[in-house]
């Protein structure tokens, strides 16, 4: 059973002015395999420093975190990334960029072609594998670093706003994708987002973060996730539930976000 | 100021006949950009009139052909008076009687020696004279060396072909004009007309017949390929030099903390210095032979493609590394597969730029010192005088440049076109 476990993660660094921020401050976490957690919080919460810590592009300054009971220290093939754009290599093809993991590894093109192939057929990008990356639309170009992430078969996949810049109607496509490929693949997803709709329809779990210190101040187990595999996820925002977590959770925020401001106001005056 | 004045002229001249002439005339490609109305501060709808760009040139070659006399050109400007003329003075004697005589000049092209034009001495106290003078040059002519009435008894000169005159005057006649020096002598200046004389300016034609020629038979014991071939093989030397060092120097500076600290100051130092002032001590070290060249080339492209370098891997979006790494690239791989096709585009950039300073330097060092080389040839001929070699060695010089930067971009597009694309 592979889990991804932080413990108390705390992480806090120095300005040059002599201040200090408190980025993140004792987040405790355990997912499970297979799990598709999404986060959430006011901008400057500390969403996507959590994230690039498990990634192992950042050092906490206390606290640890293992994936399958051993120390996560950097970064590694296990926990891929998605990002939110212009991660993809401008100077490879569509194929190329999604086999780079393999390649990387060493592995012959007839290892890893029909799986290539077949991660681009789900994609819907069977047609593209030739182009240049440059080529494509953003849709596209998400798709193919989805495929990409996929390709290298990790244990966890971390998404930073993979959507983010993307048009309202292919965002929602996106994330009919998301949950097909969750669903088929097994996977162990963490989500961050900045959109409620979008955290509610993929989160089994949904952690809603306060800032400073960057802390969890919530979290939710939600059936959307689920009940978006078998059906348009438009009707599943139509559920009475939706709305009113929807409600909940946005009014949650906002009154994060007047906080600040308020403390904001004060500080300046 | 003529010149200057014609050519403003052509070009709003131009500018209406293409504009409300030959457009009108002619169908125009109705295509995205022509159906812009703001195009007024928008640069991406400025494009280059391709008829202007044919004006300008053709008009270049016309003002250089009109102002130096060209058989090409089908205009001329006012040529300068060659032949025979005459003009006649009145000379008064001290005792106030005059008495006319006739001077006869014959004007030549400069570098002709002709001989000067028989003339009878006539008759009174004043006699003819004759003298030959260059084309738009001035001549003193001390008329009262065969008169029987001298300057230095009193005599002087009155009038030039009846029209009065005392010292310091000057009148024109036909041909020229005509001044008396403080000493009474008589100045006699041909009209030049409005051409440039060959030693200043050669008309087009003799620089292609003497680029024929040096292109054949050479110029100070090289073929003109010769000299050109030097020039080039030592920009492809230096430049090639100074990639292969400067590149992975600027790829250490852009990936290692020590490295950047190392280097920071001297390629900071060095990038302000112009490589032109590194000639003397170049020349100094090593010589004004082929190694002294390419070393200076070598330092010229070095620090471009350094900075290029570096500038490289510094724009590498953090998210591809983070991307490869998390992928599973080691550093050998981020490095071979991430960031030195990411760097291409601004190294390509920095060696169009490398291979212009390259060659402006390469040209400056040779008119310093060298036995071969564009440079060279122009230095030495420049020296002679010989003015049509100057003007075909800057006409290949420019050429050959622009042909570098053309070939560079052509390469920058076909191997890296995902540039600016990211």
């Amino acid at each position: 059973m592979s889990t991804l476990s932080i413990d108390k993660i705390s992480m806090r660094f120095d300005l040059p002015n002599g201040s200090h921020v408190q980025a993140l401050k004792d987040i405790s976490l355990e997912i499970k395999t297979g799990e598709l957690m999404s986060v959430l919080g006011p901008s400057g919460c500390g969403k996507t420093t959590l994230l690039n810590i498990v990634a192992g592009f950042l050092a906490p300054t206390q606290g640890t975190m293992t994936l399958n009971n051993h120390l996560i220290t950097g970064p590694d093939a296990e926990r891929g990334m998605v990002f939110q754009q212009g991660a993809l290599f401008e100077w490879m093809s569509v194929r190329e960029n999604v086999s780079f993991g393999p390649r990387m590894k060493g592995q012959r093109e007839a290892e890893w072609r029909d799986n290539v192939d077949h991660l681009l057929d789900i994609v819907g990008l069977r047609d593209f594998k030739e182009k240049s990356v440059f080529e494509l639309s953003g849709g596209m170009q998400q798709r193919v670093a989805l495929a990409r992430c996929l390709a290298n078969d990790p244990d966890v996949i971390l998404m930073d706003e993979p959507l983010g810049a993307l048009d309202a109607l292919t965002r929602e496509k996106m994330q009919g994708l998301v949950l097909k490929l969750w669903k088929e693949t097994g996977k162990t997803i963490i989500l961050i987002t900045h959109s409620v709709e979008e955290a509610l329809l993929l989160g089994e779990r949904l952690l809603v973060l306060a800032p400073r210190p960057g802390r969890i101040h919530r979290e939710y187990r939600l059936p959307f996730a689920d009940m978006g595999v078998g059906q348009d996820l438009r009707e599943v925002k139509k559920h009475p539930e939706f709305g009113e977590k929807r409600e909940e959770i946005l009014s949650m925020i906002w009154d994060m976000e007047e906080e600040i401001m308020g403390n904001a106001a004060e500080a300046s005056a | 100021m003529i010149i200057l004045l014609l050519y403003t002229s052509i070009f709003i001249a131009g500018f209406f006949l293409v504009r409300f002439g030959v457009k009108r005339l002619m169908q125009t490609r109705a295509d995205f950009t022509s159906l812009k109305t703001v195009t007024f501060g928008d640069e991406s709808a400025v494009r280059p009139d391709r008829w202007a760009s044919v004006i300008s040139v053709v008009t270049i070659f016309l003002l250089w052909g009109a102002f130096t006399g060209s058989k090409w050109a089908p205009i001329h400007a006012p040529a300068p008076f060659i032949g025979d003329t005459e003009l006649t003075y009145t000379l008064e004697a001290p005792d106030g009687s005059t008495d006319d005589a006739t001077i006869t000049l014959r004007v030549h092209k400069f570098g002709e020696d002709p001989a000067a034009p028989e003339v009878e001495l006539g008759t009174g106290f004043a006699k003819n004279d004759a003298e030959i003078v260059s084309a738009g040059r001035t001549k003193t002519v001390l008329f009262d060396k065969n008169d029987d009435a001298k300057r230095r008894d009193g005599a002087k000169v009155v009038a030039i072909d009846g029209q009065p005159i005392t010292i310091g005057q000057s009148v024109s006649f036909a041909e020229g004009s005509v001044s008396l020096t403080d000493k009474g002598a008589i100045q006699i200046t041909p009209s030049g007309g409005m051409q440039m004389e060959p030693i200043w300016l050669p008309p087009p034609e003799k620089v292609v017949s003497r680029f024929m020629e040096i292109s054949t038979e050479g110029y100070q014991g090289f073929n003109l390929w010769e000299h050109l071939g030097y020039s080039l093989f030592r920009v492809i030397v230096g430049f090639l030099l100074g990639a292969i060092v400067g590149i992975p120097l600027g790829y250490a500076m852009g990936l290692s903390n020590w490295f950047r600290g190392w280097f920071d100051p001297i390629v900071e130092f060095m990038r302000p210095v112009p490589p032109l002032a590194l000639i003397p001590l170049v020349i100094i070290w090593a010589g004004i032979g082929e190694v002294g060249k390419i070393i200076l080339l070598f330092l010229a492209a070095l620090w471009i493609m350094a900075i290029a370098a570096r500038a490289g891997v510094s724009g590498v979006n953090i998210t591809k590394v983070h991307a490869a790494y998390s992928l599973g690239a080691s550093k050998f791989q981020l490095m071979r597969h991430v960031i030195v096709p990411n760097s291409l585009p601004e190294i390509f950039t920095g060696a169009r730029v490398a291979m212009g300073v390259c060659w402006g330097t390469v040209v400056a060092a040779e008119l310093v010192a060298a036995e071969k080389g564009a440079g060279m040839m122009i230095m030495v001929a420049s020296r002679f005088q010989l003015t049509d070699i100057v003007i075909m060695g800057i006409i290949l010089i420019g050429i050959i440049g622009y042909g570098i930067d053309i070939l560079m971009r052509i390469a920058e597009k076909t191997l890296v076109p995902w540039k600016g694309r990211s």
